[in-house]
């Protein structure tokens, strides 16, 4: 793992509301988790009262270390790795 | 006159229906006769609509990049009575909105103390009235109608709204809701840069969404334009049936579609002897209402509100659509 420089990431979340855009996000960021060969399981939350706990309102979102990072968009998987190198 | 030429040959592209049919009748198909008006119309709407669904998706999506809901929900915070309602209105033609986020929108609104009716004038207007209408309805029915159908949607959001507040609803909302803690997010600061790639994606993605919906309604528009005996339209959608506005209601109120399909039926149907607030009503009903979104928000309030809700959303479309009705000799 820590080849990868990725050890500070322990958890990835996408929220959304189970809606079409909100799986292919998800989706999306399976890819990239696996493109970057992170050990993490990308977790996919549908439950709106988990949902609102993060305080999101622009579904769907993605959810790094319990941290929001991302809103109401459909990120690609390319924008989803930019977005993690970017985090870390 | 200057408005005249913005409306007819921007908005409208006459100029392009002109090109067109000089195309057709070079290929040997003549627009005066139904093959040929028939493809004429498929052609032109398509292109136009297509023009303009470009260039308003930009520009709204570049706008709405300013009030995500999170923001709005701040500003929401800072008004009390009416004047709530009207901000919350105003924002909702701004703020960027589909129905998978409704459940979402609707729990941060709550939850954070803003009030009922204050939540439902924004869930009312957000879909019903935005820049993409008022433009697009510019281009087809002048800018009369546009102007008044965005004033008379608000109305219907502010009214909704605060009748529902005075209906003392709040019982109606799911008790999970009551839970949640009001959480604010900092906002993300975007670069101009930022903004412009948003809402270019905005763009690529309602086309490709949109595309098959714009084909079908135009498709079903240019038939209506040449096929359809304008005898039957104006006994069942014209002067010849006063409940028309109902049955258009009605029948647009549980379909989910997209303005961007349904403007070239409307404006078909308002060529061949449709009373103009007959097709305004239908359009309304189409973009307000839509069974994914009422299941949707089933999931967060009960059948009473919902209820109210719906009968609300309707009662406003069918007296707007009698009033266009009343009006129309003098918009069109």
């Amino acid at each position: 793992m820590g080849l990868h420089g990725f050890d500070w990431c322990y958890s990835i979340k996408v929220l959304g509301t189970g809606c079409k855009c909100c799986h292919e996000l998800y989706e999306n960021v399976k890819k990239a988790v696996e493109e970057l060969d992170l050990s993490v399981e990308v977790e996919y939350i549908t439950d709106m009262e988990k949902v609102m706990a993060y305080g999101v309102m622009s579904m769907p979102a993605i959810v790094v270390n319990e941290k929001v990072v991302s809103m109401g968009k459909v990120l690609k998987s390319e924008e989803v790795i930019k977005l993690l190198e970017k985090l870390g | 006159m200057v408005w005249e030429f913005i409306q007819n040959q921007i908005f409208g592209m006459k100029w392009l229906k002109d090109l067109i049919g000089n195309l057709l009748s070079e290929v040997g198909l003549n627009s005066t006769d139904k093959v040929g008006g028939a493809v004429q119309f498929f052609i032109y709407d398509v292109i136009k609509i297509v023009i303009l669904l470009c260039g308003l998706v930009f520009i709204i999506n570049y706008i709405q990049s300013f009030f995500p809901p999170e923001k709005t929900k701040k500003i929401l915070g800072r008004f009390r009575g009416i004047g709530a309602n009207m901000v919350a209105a105003l924002l909702g033609t701004v703020t960027p909105f589909c129905s998978c986020s409704s459940i979402p929108l609707f729990i941060g609104f709550t939850s954070s103390g803003l009030p009922l009716g204050v939540t439902f004038s924004f869930l009312i207007s957000s879909p019903m009235v935005d820049l993409g209408s008022l433009v697009l309805l510019m281009s087809i029915f002048g800018v009369k109608v546009a102007v008044l159908y965005v004033v008379l949607g608000l109305v219907i959001a502010v009214a909704g709204g605060t009748l529902i507040e005075k209906m003392h609803l709040d019982d109606q909302i799911e008790e999970f809701i009551r839970n949640v803690k009001p959480i604010d997010l900092p906002l993300e600061k975007l670069t101009v840069k930022e903004r412009i790639k948003y809402s270019w994606s905005q763009v690529t993605n309602t086309l490709k969404k949109v595309f098959p919906y714009i084909l079908a309604g135009v498709g079903i528009g240019a038939v209506i334009h040449n096929w359809i005996p304008e005898d039957i339209i104006i006994r069942f959608l014209g002067a010849g049936n006063p409940f028309g506005v109902i049955l258009a209601t009605i029948v647009g109120a549980p379909m989910y579609s997209d303005i961007f399909a349904c403007i070239s039926i409307a404006e078909a149907l308002l060529a061949k002897g449709a009373r103009l607030g007959v097709v305004l009503s239908f359009m309304m009903g189409v973009t307000t209402l839509s069974l994914p979104s009422m299941i949707m928000l089933k999931k967060a309030i009960k059948n009473k509100l919902l209820g109210v809700f719906i009968a609300i959303c309707i009662v406003g479309i069918i007296i707007v659509g009698y009033f266009f009705n009343a009006i129309q000799f003098m918009l069109i």
